[in-house]
């Protein structure tokens, strides 16, 4: 890349565009590129004419971009987050076919082929897996413990802009320049500006910091609401399963996210400013990086996973119409996983060179995970026993989960042997463990998720029949693309090869692909589930909240819920408060204790810190050193001044909240609720007949 | 308690504090650079003097105290402190031993 | 509440007994105190590579060659006052906010913070003076690395009280700002914490394993 500056634009010019590369030196792979960048733009001008067509921006901007409201910050992460597993996923598709292909040298460059690598595992990593967690937790959360919003509302707007500028600065690096060639992990000395002058690290190390500092602040909010802004009588040992894998994954946040900070700070002060942390000379030592990323790498993965097995501890006991079994087991479980997960990070670099002992340690302590995990996995299939088990979509990806990632934890634990992990580090093997893992584990619990909770979210129900093919589509073409790397792993095959040489490999290889195409296809399936259900959303309705017979206070509203949450905050005696007044009938009562509700207003300072840091991360990129400035002192500026707006309450009378409320339940009192084997017709309005009993 | 005593009380509080604070970095000034003991015995002096001094802060400005402090208050710093003393003595083990068998020091 | 837990949260509790305001505060100075937890463990980190990269000074100037004492020892008392006096401007806000003193006190601590950043970038400019800079080593690096962003906050503390006390000639006591001044003093203290951590590790550490 050209490396001329000039003050206006530092050191962004012509050559930064992959067009130049196009038309100085067509080949498959230059139009690879350029396809993908056209398609972004066409996408941007698709959704701008889309938005200016049906007059939709003073909606989308007074309703959703200035809102404070935690239920449409969580939505609005997790639309972000299926628009990046849209990229990822066909990022992956793409290496899949390369490497189906590269027994020559395939159809792509090996700088091209590092870009997608390194970006399909930042963005599935910290754009996908992230805010789809985060954006859950956003919605359900407050809900589920009788709160109306989260400890610190702008504090979580705020969030959700610096994780979406941080996404799209790495969508831009698609058009503008290049990413970084280092893999999600970006390890130096790769990575630093001897041997990577270009732009690519730079991009990720400012999506890295910023997002990361996004993530922080929602971890500490998401800690603070459970800890101060339960209901009355929510006591933390009544709390649903879902909040306390929270609390565990808040404070993995709180705690794991200044490593990964650090080690991208310190990388950009070797890359900017000539400073030495991780350089080969002067003293730098590369490896303190890879120590830093995986004290914050290890939990990270935990801090995904523990609130997906929350859901899965949800999803299981509802479909199951049983009491979620060993609730106890699971909340210790869940601690002592979370405490576990920051002893074992040396895992990820057995082969660095220090002593047999210490590895011996980081081993055993790795095995020891498998334990509490093994709880678990027991305990939801305790909870399925002699239950009345509804196979609706959740639960289907509720077994994929529980099969695959049996499969995924145990050569997790083969790789926790270090003596094994010499063998096959750094190949396929390991790629197959943690997408392993990572899928079922993760992703098919966030799919899971969504067809639960998206009628409470948007007030109707999922298509179930294409729900249903998705599900099947994303676990079966799961295991046809992951299951033979483990074999092409252990034929020796190295992790990130553009191409190789070894045609024992590429039949295994071409099922792979097959198999990615299949996911493919369940995507394509997810997004046709979608457009199936807003089409017929009035056949699907649930306005009285309830459609799964479900257990946990946030069916207890209407769907979608009113802004403040809760007419009356309800006052809990015991667990699963909820399911327990439907047994006794309490249900739907009112005790007339309406009083004026407070809530934050909406205010500009999240989008707008989110437009000034994407600049921000931009201008740093680039060298762009004015605007650096420029950007750093209008931040200031902007986080200053709306210190001294003190006054961002405003008041929902009393009496707006009864009459909504009572009018509500009149309807409701008004229809004949509905027993589970009409969960899909159009009666089912939300109004559940109860299947629960006794001491259910 | 009236006002007044409550006043003197915590103003008692704070200058209390600070004059440890005060002695105790004054003895670690002095063990570090007016003594002529090995190397190893003054850091270990000085870090005991350090470790005294956080427990003193912590006690007498930032009021913590283990007895009064709301349980989730007491909890965070605990497990903070568990935390830090995991990923920085890690570190060190880690990278130590490294270095010993790379053989930088 | 109960006697057991008369503390609401960390830092001088203004009151004993419950207000509209303070379960909201509460709230407020435990968010605020959760930050400085993880702000903690990113010093810590900053700490484990300092103490990792002592030896790494690659034939450049060793610490004994760099550091001043003095001037240490002057920005230790300078810190610590301000400690002190962060405590006086609470105590008049427990007890006597209506009088002119908590501004004075918030001044004197404002000009304790400017002086100790005053030694600070001296030192560092007579330390780049004879040969250390961070381009220099992994070991000056590690020292730049750690120091300066002590120093960073100690700055952005220095702002945020301007900030505070221009809110209170605005406003007055409010809720908002007096809870702003209290989580302010949680950062100035915790601060003074890590320089505990910084003179005894960074600086005698250094003279004496360096
Ligand atoms: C959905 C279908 C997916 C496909 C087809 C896919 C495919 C791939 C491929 C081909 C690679 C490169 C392997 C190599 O190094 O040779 C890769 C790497 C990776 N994938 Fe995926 N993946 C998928 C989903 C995911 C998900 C859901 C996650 C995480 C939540 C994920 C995280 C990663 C990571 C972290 C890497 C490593 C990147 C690196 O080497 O730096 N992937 N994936
Ligand atoms: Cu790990």
């Amino acid at each position: 890349m050209n490396q001329t500056h000039s003050d206006l634009l530092g050191r962004l010019n012509l050559d930064s565009l992959p067009i130049t590369a196009l038309i100085k030196n067509p080949g498959t792979n230059e139009i690879v590129a350029n396809v993908a960048g056209l398609v972004m733009l066409v996408g941007v001008l698709v959704v701008l004419f889309i938005l200016t067509k049906f007059r939709l921006w003073r909606p989308l901007w007074s309703d959703w971009l200035t809102s404070t409201d935690h239920k449409k910050i969580g939505i609005m992460y997790v639309v972000f987050g299926i628009m990046m597993l849209a990229r990822g996923v066909i990022e992956g598709v793409v290496m899949r076919a390369q490497q189906a292909m590269g027994a020559g040298s395939g159809f792509l460059e090996p700088d091209h082929f590092a870009q997608l690598f390194s970006t399909h595992g930042t963005i599935m990593v910290f754009f996908v897996a992230v805010p789809f967690v985060l954006g859950y937790i956003n919605f359900v959360m407050p809900l589920q413990i009788g709160a109306r919003d989260v400890a610190f509302p702008v504090m979580n707007q705020i969030s959700l802009g610096l994780t979406v500028a941080a996404g799209m600065i790495l969508m831009v690096s698609l058009v503008v320049g290049e990413f970084s060639t280092g893999g999600w992990t970006a390890y130096p000395p790769y990575t630093g500006a001897r041997f990577n002058p270009g732009v690519g690290p730079d991009y990720w190390i400012w999506a890295i910091v910023v997002s990361g500092v996004g993530t922080t602040l929602s971890g500490i909010n998401f800690a603070v609401t459970i800890y101060k802004m339960r209901a009355p009588g929510m006591l933390l040992s009544r709390m649903p399963l879902f909040c306390w894998t929270v609390i565990c994954s808040s404070i993995l946040i709180i705690f794991a996210m200044p490593p990964l900070s650090v080690a991208a700070l310190l990388l950009g002060a070797d890359r900017y400013m000539d400073f030495h942390f991780f350089t080969n000379d002067l003293g730098g030592n590369m490896m303190n990086y890879a120590n830093l990323f995986w004290l914050f790498g290890h939990p990270e993965v935990y801090l995904l996973v523990l609130p997906v097995y929350g859901m899965y501890s949800e999803i299981v006991s509802t479909y199951s119409a049983k009491r979620l079994y060993g609730y106890l087991s699971l909340v210790i479980a869940t601690m002592s996983i979370a405490v576990l997960s920051f002893t074992v990070w040396l895992h990820h670099f057995f082969t660095m060179g220090q002593s047999a002992l210490i590895n011996a340690v980081f081993g055993i302590a790795t095995m020891l995970i498998a334990i509490p995990t093994g709880v678990k996995v027991y305990d939801w299939m305790a909870t399925m026993y002699r239950g009345r088990i509804r196979f609706n979509v959740p639960m289907i990806y509720l077994v994929g989960f529980l099969i695959l990632f049996v499969i995924g934890g145990l050569t997790g634990v083969i790789l926790a042997s270090p003596t094994v992990d010499f063998q096959v580090h750094n190949t396929l093997f390991l790629v197959a463990h943690f997408h392993n893992v990572l899928i079922p584990g993760v992703l098919f619990g966030l799919l899971a998720g969504y067809n639960y909770w998206f009628p409470k979210a948007f007030g109707f129900r999922l298509n179930e029949r294409l729900g249903k093919l998705t599900a099947y589509l994303w676990i079966v073409g799961f295991m046809i693309t992951f299951l033979p790397l483990y074999v092409v792993g252990l034929m020796g095959m190295p992790r990130r090869s553009y191409s190789y040489t070894d045609t024992e490999f590429v039949p295994w290889l071409v099922l792979a692909f097959i198999g990615a195409l299949m996911i493919l296809s369940a995507l394509l399936v997810f997004l046709e589930q979608l457009r199936v259900s807003i089409r017929d959303r009035d056949q699907n309705r649930v306005p009285f909240g309830d459609p799964w017979d479900a257990r946990t206070l946030e069916w207890s509203i209407s769907a979608p819920p009113p802004e403040y949450n809760f007419a009356i905050i309800p006052t809990v005696t015991k667990r699963d408060a909820f399911a327990e007044a439907k047994i006794t009938g309490q249900a739907y009562g009112s005790d007339d204790a309406y009083e004026d509700i407070k809530l934050p207003k909406n205010t500009p300072v999240g989008i707008m810190l989110c437009v000034l840091s994407g600049v921000w991360m931009f201008a740093l990129v680039w060298w762009i050193w004015w605007l650096v400035a420029l950007v750093t002192a209008l931040i200031f500026l902007l986080v200053i001044g709306w210190s001294f707006f003190v006054d961002n309450e405003r008041v929902i009378p009393a009496a707006q909240v009864r009459q909504e409320h009572q009018a509500w339940l009149a309807k409701l009192k008004a229809t004949p609720p509905v027993d589970r084997d009409k969960e899909f017709s159009p009666e089912n309005l939300g109004y559940a007949k109860t299947e629960l009993a006794g001491d259910a | 308690m009236d006002n007044k005593t409550k006043y003197q009380r915590d103003l008692r509080f704070y200058l209390t504090g600070f004059i440890l604070s005060l002695a105790l970095t004054g003895m670690a000034f002095w063990a570090a650079l007016g003594t002529t003991l090995s190397s190893g015995k003054i850091m270990a002096v000085v870090g005991v003097l350090g470790i005294v001094q956080l427990v003193v802060q912590l006690r007498y400005f930032l009021h913590i105290n283990a007895r009064k402090q709301k349980r989730e208050d007491f909890d965070l710093i605990l497990f903070s402190t568990l935390v830090l003393l995991i990923i920085v003595l890690g570190t060190v083990w880690i990278m130590g031993n490294l270095s010993i068998r790379m053989h930088t020091v | 509440m109960s006697m057991r837990h008369r503390y609401r949260h960390p830092g001088l509790n203004l009151t004993d007994t419950p207000d509209e305001h303070l379960a909201k505060n509460e709230t407020t100075i435990f968010g605020f105190w959760v930050f400085l937890m993880s702000d903690l463990i990113f010093f810590g980190l900053m700490f484990a590579i300092y103490i990792t990269s002592i030896g790494a000074t690659a034939g450049g100037p060793r610490p004994h060659e760099l550091f001043d004492f003095t001037s240490l020892a002057i920005q230790t008392v300078l810190l610590l006052t301000s400690s002190l006096t962060v405590g006086f401007a609470s105590l008049v806000l427990k007890f006597d906010a209506k009088s002119g003193n908590l501004i004075v006190w918030l001044l004197v601590t404002l000009l304790l913070g400017l002086g100790f950043l005053f030694f600070e970038i001296r030192d560092f400019i007579e330390i780049a003076a004879k040969g250390g800079v961070p381009s220099r080593s992994g070991y000056l690096s590690a020292f730049y690395g750690l120091v300066l962003l002590h120093g960073l906050h100690v700055a952005m503390g220095c702002l945020w009280l301007v900030v505070i006390m221009i809110q209170i000639q605005v406003f007055g006591l409010i809720n908002v700002v007096t809870t702003r001044l209290i989580r302010f003093a949680l950062f100035w203290h915790f601060l003074d914490l890590i320089w505990i951590g910084i003179f005894s590790v960074v600086f005698f550490g250094g003279l004496h394993f360096g």
